[in-house]
């Protein structure tokens, strides 16, 4: 079974989880004591992630850290539709690549404005919303396009892609960090898609769509 | 009150966690923020005991207890709180970390006390549907002053990381400051026993706190990062719909929001909020709705 190296909390853990979950793939979590204690930073840790960063899977011995590559490794090995990384066509992977660094971007910018406010780290808080309306509004207004076109989803595709489950857990989280997604309401058209995608499951701070307005 | 704090004394004059030992001990030094005041706290080499230099210049007294590091801005007129559960050798004593939320503590302290969140916010632990009914519990004043709710019975599928099915969980909750909460919650292996959740609440601002937690639970097949990632979980949980609620301070006119049976507890914490004159973090009587 694959191992997840795993902190609750960490969005980057939760979208690998998200994704196992919706696949269908059995995975075994082992849990890190990522707050307060910084496990993710001890020898025993740096041994198997020398950048001391969570998540990292162990399947069947073969490691991988950085949840955009772990995305794209599932999603080659685990997704027999081909729906989620579609290998043979050039132009979505392009555009999987690029929403996969916005993700990274969405993480250094919003996870980190979370990150300050709720587990005191030093970060120049200012830099990092203004960083994460920025990316937003871009989002916002990417999204807004696509649904003219009636595309739900990052990439342009009818099916969501591994970009969408990528940026989706910082987006959401955001507010923990003071970024509203009031202006945004194409972004949350969006996470509601995302959230009514079967076997989406909820970590703290997420919660699932609501049962009355998915009737 | 104090001269110039604008702070009332049963705050300005108590003991308030600040920092966790551990991690005072891994920075060295760390600053933030109590009652509106900034502070910070450093730890010498050859000592345990920090020291806290206050914006103003000053400094404030300080104490470590309970792997939280203590200050009193004023002149302290009572103990730390005393927690006997800790003593026992049978339990996990577990600092479960520090969040920053964005809220007054008052509401953080009044959400820990509410039981009919359970099944909705912490569905499939702390509750779940159609098992949302809150029983009638009692609820009296404490002898040395706070709250205690009794006789309070809920439905929870995964009580504790040790649960292994649903059953009606005992609780009872005390308010023993305005911004500290205790919970002992029946073990679910010796019913007999409790495990204990203590929220010591930093109030930062009017309307943003730290959480501090402080858990004594009962060893049984449990460890330590068990019990942590448990209780981390749920304050997660916990958090989006603590900084949702406006307005941020907590309104102590009960009119202001209005109360269920469900509420008693809630209620009566807020009456006593108003009786001792706490204004920090709250919406006073006396300014209206």
């Amino acid at each position: 079974m694959i191992k997840l190296y795993d902190f609750e909390l960490s969005g980057n853990c939760y979208k690998l989880r998200l994704l196992m979950g919706i696949l269908g793939v059995p995975f075994e979590r082992i849990a890190i004591d990522f707050y307060p204690g910084r496990e993710h930073k001890s020898p025993w840790f740096l041994k198997i992630n020398p950048l001391g960063q969570l998540p990292v899977i162990d399947d069947h011995g073969f490691i991988l850290r950085d949840a955009q590559a772990i995305l794209v490794y599932l999603a080659c090995a685990y997704d027999p539709s081909g729906l989620w990384y579609p290998r043979d066509d050039a132009r979505m992977l392009g555009r999987i690549a690029m929403w996969l660094g916005c993700a990274d971007s969405i993480t250094a910018t919003a996870s980190a404005a979370r990150l300050h406010d709720s587990l005191f780290y030093d970060f120049d808080i200012d830099k990092c919303r203004a960083g994460a309306h920025a990316l937003f509004r871009v989002l916002d207004e990417h999204l807004w396009f696509a649904e003219q076109e009636g595309n739900d989803w990052l990439c342009s595709s009818k099916h969501p892609t591994i970009a969408d489950i990528a940026c989706f857990p910082y987006v959401m989280l955001s507010e923990e960090g003071g970024v509203s997604r009031l202006p945004y309401p194409a972004v949350r058209r969006w996470t509601d898609r995302v959230k009514r995608i079967p076997g989406f499951m909820v970590m703290p701070g997420i919660f699932g769509a609501s049962p009355a307005a998915s009737e | 009150m104090p001269e110039g704090s604008g702070v009332e004394s049963a705050l300005w004059d108590d003991w308030h966690v600040v920092a966790e030992i551990a991690e005072l001990t891994r920075l060295g030094r760390i600053a933030t923020q109590l009652l509106g005041f900034s502070l910070v706290v450093e730890l010498d080499n050859r000592s345990v005991i920090p020291s806290v230099d206050l914006e103003s210049g000053g400094v404030a007294p300080a104490k470590v207890k309970y792997g939280y590091v203590w200050v009193c801005l004023g002149t302290p007129n009572r103990d730390i709180v005393d927690f006997p559960e800790c003593a026992d050798r049978d339990r996990w004593i577990v600092n479960a970390g520090s969040f920053g939320v964005a809220v007054s503590g008052l509401r953080a302290v009044e959400n820990f006390l509410d039981m009919s969140h359970l099944a909705f916010v912490h569905a499939g632990y702390l509750g779940e549907e159609p098992h949302t009914e809150v029983p009638k519990y009692k609820v009296a004043t404490l002898p040395d002053g706070g709250i205690v709710a009794t006789d309070c019975k809920f439905y929870q599928p995964l009580a504790s990381p040790v649960a292994t099915e649903g059953f009606d969980v005992d609780y009872v909750y005390r308010i023993v400051r305005p911004y500290t909460i205790m919970l002992h919650k029946a073990n679910p292996i010796d019913p007999s026993r409790s495990d204990m959740i203590a929220l010591f609440v930093q109030p930062v601002s009017e309307e943003r706190c730290v959480v501090h937690m402080l858990l004594a639970y009962l060893k049984d097949e449990l460890t330590e990062a068990a019990v942590r990632q448990f209780a981390q979980m749920i304050f997660n949980q916990d958090k989006p719909i603590l900084e949702n609620q406006l307005p941020k301070r907590l309104p102590l006119n009960p009119r202001a929001e209005v109360p269920i049976r469900a509420d008693a507890a809630s209620a009566a914490y807020r009456r006593w909020l108003h009786e001792g004159d706490i204004r920090y973090g709250a919406i006073p009587h006396d300014l209206g709705v």
